[in-house]
């Protein structure tokens, strides 16, 4: 995963820069310098000279010192310092502060300095005349260190040294010539000019590579800025590209190069909150993922950070916290109200705590600083709480550029990025632009409900992943954050108290149906068997009216035997015939 | 060539150098309107070194010379540097500061 430089500066080509036609056969002279390497796909033109024109105080002696310097140090090249204006130990001293020991260089033969001055006030001119005296100088410095690298530091200044233009417009041009015959890649500086790029127009000498460099102030915050005005034969990038000045030097920031090819992994990384895990498809963030976790003051973002912190630093690995609203002690006694301790990892150095005032630099400073320290530290977390007051220190396309910038350098390194923001209102609209950056999108809000504020967390998106589409409520206490399911019952959301009177209502009111339940089931059965002994009765009561029918019947042919029996003997006593022979029959039979 | 007296300043001795960059013909021209200015106005108390750069490249730096030809005035002090090819002797005088011969008007 992580990428071993073996003492080797390897410039990270940017934007396709290098795949372009051209840049592919012209050769190229690295700077060392951040960023403009990637601008410029490779640095300057080789064995040619670049102007660099920008007004009083942009940087142009900076950005040429520190291309010889880079060259003598990284590159094995040696270099000439030709200046036209400073004089050799004020350049020295000034750049000294920037930690290039320009005297140890000069010293190794590794640079060389000289001061050209014309005042033409002590200079009488008579007749024709050249700047050979400027070739000799200059020629046997690089003679004498096997310089390969030239810096004429305002090589304008001759203008107001000498009085016949033509003649210095003719002798510019053959020095540029002299330096590209010699195969000298070159910086020549010029002034800011009023209607052309320089004063003088320099740029018609040289013409293979022009660096504008420029300094605004905007909004009382200066902004520097460098743009790539031209460069011959190869591609480059072409938009005003912030740049800052800090203790090492120019750090140019190719903010609008992204790329979109930063290696993915499909390892997963912990929340450190298991039902936020939960909801991110049970396993949590991607590794090398940027998550923004938005949302209104008060709603626990600092809290989710930490824990992404802590969980971080659980496996072993380092963390990064920048932090711009409380200082590193403040955070840590903070979140230990939620049962985060970060000191233990700040002490074994798995966490580091970077806490600076928004308002302590400008925002190009912030996040050259930011990407210093992710570059030194090499974490694989890195957490930035809150990115919002950044927001207010540049303009909303720098803050845009610079953000994209830092989520685009974290990606390439394969950190993993937390960005926590203050959202004002629903999060949706007026929400940073860079959220269409963030690969998971974690929203925070308050839901407000009788008299009370309570917390609500929902993923509004999370590529790559099934992650769930509930809002869940957010619970911070000294146990630490918790996710609760919110009441959704009767079709709407409750949280916090009224959650749990809306429960308790519930609990009872199911208890109740319960205990009727049950007293039905015994009204039921209680009917049941008055029911079972009714027809037990019934049953008596039918069987007694039979007994009742069969005893009349029984009674009725007894009577019908005695009617009988009374007709037979009336018959008899009458001496009926038929009577008589039957019933004597009969009766003399038995 | 004269040989009189100058009208002034007559105690000074003239120590010049005179830069070039080897035997072009602006650097040629610069000797000789230099040897016959002197001639005609400082003779006798000036002294002239001719520095072909080419062959002490590290001269230039010492007198910071960055056109060619430079003349220096080293001595009467303070320093001063005409340029160009001394084709203008009233010019190159007012550089050296010399008070022009009675009669060279």
């Amino acid at each position: 995963m992580k990428l071993v430089l073996a003492g080797v500066i390897v410039p990270r080509a940017r934007n396709g820069i290098t795949k372009t036609n051209g840049a592919a056969r012209l050769p190229k002279t690295p700077t060392g310098i951040s960023g403009l390497d990637d601008i410029t796909g490779g640095g300057l033109p080789r064995g040619r000279p670049t102007l660099v024109c920008g007004a009083a105080g942009c940087g142009k002696t900076l950005l040429a010192m520190e291309f010889l310097v880079h060259g003598a140090q990284r590159y094995g090249e040696p270099g000439v310092f030709v200046s036209f204006e400073e004089r050799v130990e004020e350049l020295i001293a000034n750049v000294g502060s920037l930690g290039f020991d320009l005297r140890r260089l000069q010293a190794t033969r590794k640079l060389a300095f000289d001061h050209v001055r014309i005042e033409r006030n002590e200079i009488e001119e008579t007749g024709e005349y050249d700047l050979e005296g400027l070739f000799v100088r200059l020629g046997h410095a690089i003679d004498a260190i096997g310089a390969r690298r030239v810096v004429l530091d305002t090589v304008e200044s001759l203008f107001a040294g000498l009085a016949n233009e033509a003649i210095l417009r003719a002798e510019l041009r053959r020095l540029f010539a002299w330096l590209k015959e010699r195969r000298i890649t070159a910086i020549v500086t010029g002034e800011r000019g009023e209607r052309q790029l320089t004063r003088h127009g320099l740029e018609e000498y040289v013409s293979d590579c022009v660096i504008l460099l420029d300094h605004r102030v905007e909004d009382r915050l200066a902004t520097r800025r460098l743009r790539v005005v031209k460069y011959r034969g190869s591609a480059h990038g072409t938009d005003e590209y912030p740049f800052l000045i800090d203790t090492n030097g120019i750090v140019v920031l190719p903010v609008s190069s992204l790329r979109l090819e930063h290696r993915v992994s499909a390892r997963r990384v912990s929340s450190g909150v298991a039902g936020l895990d939960a909801m991110l498809g049970g396993r949590g963030y991607y590794e090398g993922s940027s998550i923004l976790v938005s949302g209104e003051a008060g709603t626990g973002k600092t809290s989710l950070a930490a824990y992404f912190a802590d969980a971080t630093c659980r496996r072993g690995e380092r963390c990064l916290f920048f932090s711009f609203e409380e200082s590193p002690a403040q955070l840590i006694r903070n979140m230990r109200s939620v049962a985060i301790d970060l000191e233990p990892w700040t002490k074994r150095g798995l966490l580091r705590i970077r806490a600076t005032r928004p308002t302590s630099h400008g925002l190009e400073m912030h996040l050259a600083t930011m990407e210093h320290e992710v570059a030194t530290f090499r974490p694989t977390a890195v957490v930035v709480d809150p990115i919002s007051p950044l927001v207010t220190r540049g303009s909303i396309g720098d803050v845009d550029h610079m953000l994209l910038h830092l989520v685009d350098d974290l990606k390439s390194r394969g950190a993993t990025a937390f960005f926590t923001s203050l959202a004002r209102e629903e999060g949706r609209a007026g929400e940073l632009a860079v959220s269409s950056l963030m690969d998971s999108w974690i929203f925070l809000r308050n839901l407000e409900h009788d008299g009370e504020r309570n917390r609500g967390l929902y993923v509004l998106k999370s590529r790559g992943m099934a992650h769930s589409n509930q809002i869940r409520e957010f619970v911070l206490h000294d146990g630490g954050i918790e996710l609760r399911d919110v009441y959704t019952g009767g079709g709407t959301v409750l949280t916090g108290s009224a959650r749990l009177v809306r429960e308790a209502r519930d609990r009872a009111a199911a208890e109740e149906r319960r205990l009727e339940v049950e007293r039905k089931r015994r009204q039921s059965e209680r009917r049941r068997a008055a029911l079972a002994a009714r027809i037990v009765a019934l049953q008596a009561e039918l069987a007694a009216e039979d007994d009742d029918l069969r005893a009349a019947a029984g009674g009725e042919r007894s009577r019908d035997r005695e009617r009988a029996r009374d007709r037979r003997d009336l018959l008899l006593s009458r001496h009926a015939d038929g009577v008589n022979g039957g019933a004597r029959g009969r009766r003399m039979a038995p | 060539m004269r040989r009189r007296p100058p009208a002034r300043a007559s105690a000074d001795r003239y120590t010049l150098r005179l830069y070039v960059a080897g035997q072009t013909p602006r650097s040629v021209a610069a000797i000789a309107n230099l040897r016959r200015i002197c001639d005609e106005h400082l003779s006798g108390r000036y002294s002239v070194e001719v520095v072909d750069l080419l062959r002490e490249p590290a001269r230039a730096r010492g007198d910071e010379v960055v056109v060619i030809p430079t003349l220096v005035r080293r001595l009467p002090p303070p320093v001063k540097r005409i340029i160009g090819d001394l084709s203008n002797a009233e010019r190159v005088l007012v550089g050296l500061d010399v008070q022009p011969a009675a009669e060279t008007a």
